[in-house]
C-alpha cells in the first residue's frame, strides 16, 4: 500500500509542478488533469472508492474539459507577459507560501495528532462499509443533509449569477424590426439583379 | 494488507483472455459495418480477401501498420503523439467491468466467474473511463494545428460534455431498481419472471432510450458525428492522422461503442439473463454477446440511415429535451420504486 501511496503522491506532485512551470497553459491544464486523476488514486487507497469515481468524472472528465475548452477556443498559445504589470504580487508570495506551510503544520500536528481510529472491517454493521455509494449517501441525508443543502443552494446561486452575467442585455432599439414592405422591396431589388446578369449573359 | 498472488494471476490471465475477445470483436465489428452498409447500400462490399472476406481485418491492420507515418510540420509533436494513446487506453480500461456471464463450471479450470472483476462503484468507474476518453479527441484537435481538427475537436467536447448530463442521469432510473451500482448486481437484479425481468420492460422503457440516444452521442456515431462531418470538417479531430495513429482512434471509437452497447445491454436487456441461463449457465455469454451484437447492429443500420444532425438541432435536442425527459424519469422511476417495488 506504502508503494501505491508514494506512486500516487509523486505523480500528483509531479503533475501539481507541471501547471505552475509551464508557460503554455494547455500543458498546465493537462498537468493539473494528471494530478486530479493520481488524487483519485490515493482516494483509492483510502478505501474510497465512491469519492475516487466522483473525482475523476467531475473533476477531471468534466471541468477540465471546460477549462481545456476555453483555452482551445481562445487559441491562447503562450502566457501573457503581464507578470511585469503585477510585481508587487511577487512579495506577497513568500508570506504566503509560510502561512501555507504553517498551515500544513499545524493540521498534521494538532489536529490530526491523535486520530480517530477507523473502525475494523469486521465491526461495522453491514451495509455500512466504508467509502461505499451506501454508507455515503447514507450520512449525506442523515448527518450532512443540511450542509448538503446548503451547498446544492450555493451552487444554484452560482448557476443563476453566471447567467445573469452572460446574458445580453437587449432592448427595443436594438432589435431590428423587418417590416413586410422592406423584404418585398429586396425581393424586388435581388429579381432585378437577376434580370441584369440574365441579359447581360445573353448578349455575350 | 498483503497482496493475494492467486487473486492477481487470475486476474491477469481474465484481463488478457478478455482484451483478446475484445480485440477479435473490435476487429470483426469493422467487417461487420462494412458488409451491412454495402447490404444497405445495395452493393458488394469486402468480400476478396479469404471466404466472404472474412480475412478483411488482417489485411486493414496489415495496410495501416506499413502506410507512412506523418507528423504535420506546424503541429506540437507531443501531444499530437499522446492523443491516440489518450483516446484509446480508457476505452480499454472498462471492458475489465463487462459481465460476460454468470458462474459457471468449465472443464479443467472449475468454478469461475465471467467477468474480470466486479466492485462497488463499477458503472460509475466506466463513466469515468469514458469521460477521459474525450481528452484524447479534444487534444489531437489543438495539437494538429489544423482548423478542421481544431473545430471538430471543439464540437466533440461541447457535445460529449452536454449528452453525458442525460447519459448519467437515464440510467439512475434503472439503478433505483437494482439497488447497486455494480454491474453484476445489477444483472442479478433482471433475473425474475423466468430471466425475462429486464428493465427495459419492467418500467424503464423511458430510461432505455433516453440513455441509447445519448449513447450514440457520446460515442460520436451517425446521427450525432459533427465532430467528423466529413462534408463540413474534412474528417474533424483526425484530419492530420496517418497509418497506425489513425488505427488508434478508429479501435478506441469502436471499443466506445462496444462499450456503449454493453452498458445499454447490462443496465436494460438484462445483461445474460434470459430464459433457462438457470439450468444452462453457459447460455450466459451467448445472450449477452447476443444482445450487445444486436446493438452494434443497431448502430451499424442507423449509419446506413439517419442523415447527420444540424449543430444547434443537437444541442437543443441534448439540453431541451433529453435532459427534461430524464430528470423527468428520475421523478416517476423513484415513485414506481416507492410504491410499485
Amino acid at each position: 500500500m506504502e508503494i501505491l501511496f508514494i506512486l500516487f503522491a509523486a505523480i500528483a506532485v509531479a503533475g501539481a509542478l507541471n501547471v505552475i512551470l509551464q508557460r503554455n497553459p494547455i500543458y498546465s491544464a493537462i498537468g493539473l488533469i494528471v494530478t486530479l486523476c493520481a488524487l483519485a488514486g490515493l482516494f483509492l487507497t483510502l478505501a474510497a472508492q465512491f469519492i475516487a469515481a466522483i473525482q475523476i468524472i467531475v473533476y477531471a472528465g468534466a471541468i477540465m474539459v471546460l477549462f481545456v475548452f476555453v483555452i482551445m477556443l481562445l487559441n491562447i498559445r503562450e502566457e501573457e507577459s503581464k507578470i511585469d504589470r503585477q510585481r508587487y504580487l511577487k512579495w506577497l508570495a513568500a508570506p504566503l507560501f509560510v502561512a501555507l506551510l504553517a498551515e500544513v503544520y499545524f493540521v498534521i500536528r494538532v489536529v490530526s495528532y491523535d486520530p480517530k481510529p477507523l473502525p475494523a472491517q469486521g465491526a461495522v454493521p453491514p451495509g455500512q462499509i466504508l467509502g461505499t455509494v451506501e454508507s455515503i449517501g447514507n450520512a449525506m441525508f442523515t448527518t450532512y443533509l443540511l450542509p448538503f443543502e446548503a451547498t446544492s443552494v450555493l451552487i444554484l446561486m452560482a448557476i443563476v449569477g453566471s447567467m445573469l452575467l452572460a446574458r445580453r442585455e437587449r432592448t427595443v432599439s436594438e432589435v431590428t424590426i423587418v417590416t413586410a414592405e422592406q423584404i418585398e422591396a429586396a425581393q424586388l431589388e435581388r429579381e432585378d439583379e437577376a434580370h441584369e446578369t440574365e441579359t447581360v449573359g445573353a448578349g455575350h | 494488507m498483503s497482496i493475494d498472488v492467486g487473486f492477481l494471476l487470475e486476474a491477469l490471465i481474465k484481463i488478457v483472455v478478455v482484451f483478446h475477445i475484445v480485440l477479435i470483436i473490435l476487429a470483426y465489428t469493422v467487417y461487420a459495418e462494412r458488409r451491412v452498409l454495402a447490404v444497405i447500400q445495395n452493393r458488394l462490399g469486402p468480400n476478396r480477401v479469404g471466404p466472404q472476406g472474412l480475412l478483411q481485418p488482417f489485411a486493414d491492420l496489415l495496410k495501416f501498420i506499413f502506410k507512412e507515418e506523418l507528423v504535420p510540420l506546424a503541429a506540437n509533436k507531443w501531444l499530437y503523439l499522446l492523443a491516440p494513446l489518450v483516446a484509446l487506453v480508457p476505452a480499454f480500461m472498462t471492458m475489465i467491468v463487462y459481465p460476460f456471464g454468470g458462474t459457471v463450471n468449465l472443464p479443467w479450470v472449475g468454478e469461475i466467474d465471467l467477468v474480470v472483476t466486479h466492485f462497488n462503484v463499477g458503472l460509475l468507474y466506466v463513466f469515468a473511463m469514458t469521460s477521459l476518453g474525450v481528452y484524447g479527441i479534444v487534444i489531437a484537435g489543438w495539437a494538429s494545428n489544423s482548423k478542421y481538427s481544431l473545430l471538430g475537436g471543439l464540437r466533440s467536447s461541447a457535445q460529449m460534455v452536454s449528452y453525458e448530463l442525460a447519459l448519467s442521469l437515464s440510467v439512475i432510473g434503472a439503478l433505483l431498481q437494482a439497488g447497486s451500482l455494480d454491474l453484476v448486481e445489477i444483472v442479478r437484479a433482471q433475473g425474475g419472471f423466468f430471466g425475462l425481468g429486464w428493465h427495459i420492460f419492467w418500467f424503464q422503457p423511458l430510461g432505455f432510450f433516453i440513455f441509447l440516444i445519448s449513447a450514440i452521442a457520446e460515442t460520436n456515431r451517425i446521427p450525432f458525428d459533427l465532430p467528423e462531418a466529413e462534408t463540413e470538417l474534412v474528417a474533424g479531430f483526425h484530419t492530420e492522422y496517418s497509418a497506425m495513429k489513425f488505427a488508434l482512434f478508429f479501435l478506441g471509437e469502436y471499443a466506445n461503442m462496444l462499450t456503449a452497447s454493453v452498458l445499454a445491454t447490462v443496465l436494460f436487456l438484462g445483461g445474460w439473463q434470459g430464459p433457462f441461463v438457470d439450468q444452462f449457465p453457459l447460455l450466459g455469454p451467448v445472450y449477452f454477446l447476443g444482445k450487445v451484437f444486436f446493438f452494434i447492429f443497431l448502430y451499424i443500420w442507423l449509419r446506413g440511415t439517419l442523415p447527420r444532425f444540424r449543430y444547434d438541432q443537437l444541442m437543443n435536442f441534448g439540453w431541451k429535451f433529453l435532459l427534461p425527459a430524464a430528470l423527468f424519469n428520475i421523478v416517476l422511476s423513484a415513485i414506481v420504486a416507492l410504491f410499485a417495488l
